[in-house]
């Protein structure tokens, strides 16, 4: 075992109020609206209709492309109709609305084959990948099949397992950890050789250190393997700082993990992705972490995609009326949703509720630094602002703001209360209609 | 069953530090100074200081209600701290009027001409300061001895600075380290300031690059003309604790607003304005050179910031 620790960032109160409570099944409402873009990415297009009797872990969406994903039904059942609902980015987008069989019990036959996992090729696990519609779990739910393709020329020697966790308040890849250790490093394993990496270190933060014992006690033996204690601080788990904490290597602005000869694949990703080779099953559920002061019976649920907001509160026994405020994801980085009919998703790591929520009053700048000081990146966001407010693009350009990352970090910090990522996310924004434009 | 919700970009949670907070404790932090300050120059320094703070609030409540901005961000006792940290920079002996206009000067011109709070490129204490400087130049050079000196002639008095530059005399170190000397009010007792100084970094409030390049630089530079000739020169601990330079770096110097956030740009920000002070008590024509060294350094400011950006990860430069 090693110890690190990210330099910058911040250290919000970690309020993980769920650790302690294991993972349980969500009981399958009557009906669920399975969102087609549920990733990063072009929108998989449905391959049902309204009619259509289908089966548990039945492909009803088709990846669109490349980067894209498909979509598995959760359950069986029949389709009510295909609809728009809103997503957690408060768009409307099409979902495929499930009237859930409680009493069938078919399972659809999985699209890739199934072999002992030990034997699987790393074109076998690209392919499972692919057809079981998996996607990067720690947020980004970018397409695993891609980023188990790097280009041929590349040699990847380093697979980093983002084990971290460190938004506030989410624990659901913590208790991953605890209850499915095996499945989680058999994952772990089946992406190593897709990749062809000869190392594996799995990032684990200190504020968890069950897991960190848990897996060190495995991996001590597990030549190549070792597991990385990591002070807690916040936005270690972001894919570019975890790569240099653990490797010292900066990717490059504007690159990827790979260009610095690593993969780095989420603790939650790696077992779907085993699950899916050992097992059979799609990607349909995932554990989302519900908590804050706006539930009475916070937990860790394993919950089928496509459940809306609305069913998981009322089973959290949610003080509907009081709460001010639901984050789809954690605090740092989630969206905050306009209602509860919202479906959970592939990216739908936790559901926070809260009942007084937090009201900005923004001063003028400072210009303490304190911004300068936590952005893990260095992108100087007071100045970033600053020239978005003026509309000198060019200089927001070259000030860098396309490689903000969005963590939330500066306007964390900032004492004037400024809605630093806000105004970031605008200029990116105008950059991009500019970019279009021309 | 109300189903508002209340929608706004990510963070969702944000950190307990605030602008009216971290006032407040830059505040707290000239507590042992204004208290050495009446010490030294009696109750009437008290009286100056409670003024000057009074005109300063005043003015930007009605600045701020003309401007129809919220008064209420008054409570944000930025104006307050102007006031106060102006009146630290006065002569014991200043009459209250000229201290009124100054402390109106100050925030009226310092900082609301500028576009209000956060928008200013001078210091605002110092703005004032230099006003009154240049409109009663005697009245604002005029010393008298602080209480534990009282036996010493009043109307020849002097600074430890002025006393060197014009008549050759050395104050002793612990003179200057304790306040027992001539001077500003609030710049006489390095040891009160720096105990403040030291509770603001401690509380992470100011960036401590800036009294460390600051006096680094001072030191280095006065050292070498003290080993060229010692006897023309002052020693580097003299001149570390002489005049405002501790008031200055501490409080002034490190005013967030003015100085630069780029960590390079910083270094070279309170280095500047070390060296600064000594080309101008050795060289000038004023036995002090701390006011201008930090006004012309906050003009340099927003120039070094955009020379300075940091390296991104993974940028290649
Ligand atoms: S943290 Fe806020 S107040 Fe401080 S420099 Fe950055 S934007 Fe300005
Ligand atoms: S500028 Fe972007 S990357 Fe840097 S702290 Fe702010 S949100 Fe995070």
């Amino acid at each position: 075992m090693i110890e690190r620790a990210l330099k910058g960032g911040v250290h919000p109160d970690e309020c993980k109020l769920t650790a302690p409570s294991p993972i349980e099944n969500f009981p399958c409402p009557e009906r669920l609206y399975v969102p087609l873009q549920q990733h990063l990415g072009r929108k998989a297009r449905p391959m049902v209709k309204k009619g259509d009797v289908i089966a548990k872990g039945q492909k009803i969406g088709e990846a669109d492309g490349f980067i894209s994903a498909n979509i598995h039904s959760p359950v069986a059942g029949k389709v009510k109709s295909i609809d728009k609902v809103m997503l957690p980015n408060g768009v409307f987008d099409d979902a495929v609305v499930i009237d859930v069989d409680q009493e069938s019990n078919s399972v659809a036959e999985p699209t890739w084959p199934l072999k002992p996992v030990d034997d699987l090729t790393p074109d076998d696990i690209r392919t499972i990948a692919r057809e079981a519609g998996i996607v990067g779990l720690g947020g980004a739910t970018f397409p695993t099949a891609v980023k188990l393709s790097p280009p041929e020329n590349v040699k990847i020697d380093t697979l980093i397992i983002n084990g971290a966790e460190c938004e506030p308040y989410l624990t659901a890849d913590h208790r991953l950890m605890l209850e499915h250790t095996d499945e989680v490093i058999r994952g772990a394993e089946l992406v190593r050789r897709a990749v062809g990496a000869e190392k594996v270190f799995v990032g684990i933060e200190k504020n968890k250190p069950d897991a960190i014992k848990k897996f060190d006690g495995i991996l001590k033996r597990k030549d190549g393997w070792e597991v990385v204690a990591l002070k807690s601080v916040y936005p270690q788990g972001a894919e570019k700082n975890l790569i240099k904490v653990i490797t010292g290597r900066e990717v490059p602005v504007g690159g990827l993990p790979f260009n610095v000869n690593v993969a780095i694949q989420n603790v939650g990703t790696v077992y779907s992705l085993y699950r899916a080779a050992s097992e059979g099953i799609p990607l349909i559920e995932r554990v989302v972490t519900v908590s804050g002061d706006g539930v009475k019976k916070p937990g860790n649920f394993r919950i089928p995609f496509g459940v809306m907001a609305r069913e998981v509160l009322e089973h959290c026994e949610a003080r509907f009326g009081e709460i001010e405020k639901v984050i789809f994801g954690g605090p740092m980085m989630g969206m905050s949703i306009k209602g509860y009919d919202v479906p959970v998703i592939k990216s739908t790591s936790g559901i926070l509720c809260f009942v007084k929520a937090v009201r900005r009053e923004p001063y003028g700048c400072l210009n303490c630094g304190r911004c300068v000081e936590v952005c893990t990146l260095h992108i100087a966001p007071t100045r970033v602002v600053k020239l978005v407010r003026a509309a000198k693009w060019d200089e927001v350009k070259k000030a860098g703001i396309m490689n903000c990352m969005e963590c939330g970090c500066c306007a964390y910090v900032c004492p004037s209360k400024i809605p630093l990522v806000q105004w970031i996310r605008y200029g990116k924004f105008m950059l991009r209609k500019m970019e279009a434009q021309r | 069953m109300t189903e508002k919700l209340y929608v706004s970009s990510s963070p969702h949670v944000l950190s307990p530090e605030d602008v009216p907070k971290i006032m407040r404790h830059v505040i707290y932090a000239l507590i042992p100074t204004v208290g050495g300050a009446v010490y030294f120059f009696g109750l009437r320094a008290l009286a100056v200081i409670v003024l000057c703070g009074a005109v300063a609030v005043i003015t930007e409540a009605v600045i701020l209600a003309v401007r129809k901005k919220k008064v209420s961000t008054i409570m944000d006792t930025s104006a307050l701290l102007t006031g106060i940290l102006f009146a630290l920079t006065l002569p014991p002996s200043v009459s209250f009027g000229t201290a009124a206009i100054g402390a109106f000067i100050a925030v009226a011109v310092g900082k609301q001409v500028f576009g209000g709070f956060g928008q200013n490129i001078f210091n605002p204490a110092l703005v004032g300061r230099a006003f009154l400087q240049a409109a009663f130049p005697v009245e604002m050079t005029t010393w008298v001895p602080p209480r534990v000196l009282q036996k010493v002639d009043a109307v020849s008095f002097a600074t430890p600075l002025g006393g060197f530059k014009f008549s050759h005399l050395m104050t002793s170190h612990t003179s200057l380290f304790l306040g027992s000397v001539g001077g500003s009010l609030g710049e006489t007792s390095a040891l009160l300031i720096i105990i403040g100084g030291i509770y603001l970094l401690w509380r992470r409030y100011i960036d401590w690059r800036i009294p460390v390049s600051a006096c680094a630089s001072l030191v280095l530079l006065s050292a070498i003309f003290y080993l060229i000739n010692p006897q023309k020169y002052p020693d580097p601990v003299f001149m570390l604790f002489a005049g405002g330079f501790m008031l200055g770096v501490w409080f002034m110097a490190t005013d967030p607003v003015t100085s630069p956030v780029h960590p390079k740009a910083v270094w070279i920000y309170g280095a500047g304005i070390g060296f600064l002070v000594v080309i101008i008590r050795l060289f000038g024509g004023m036995p002090e050179g701390i006011m201008y060294s930090i006004l012309f350094m906050n003009a340099l400011s927003p120039m070094l910031e955009r020379f300075t950006r940091p390296r991104m990860l993974g940028e290649e430069r």
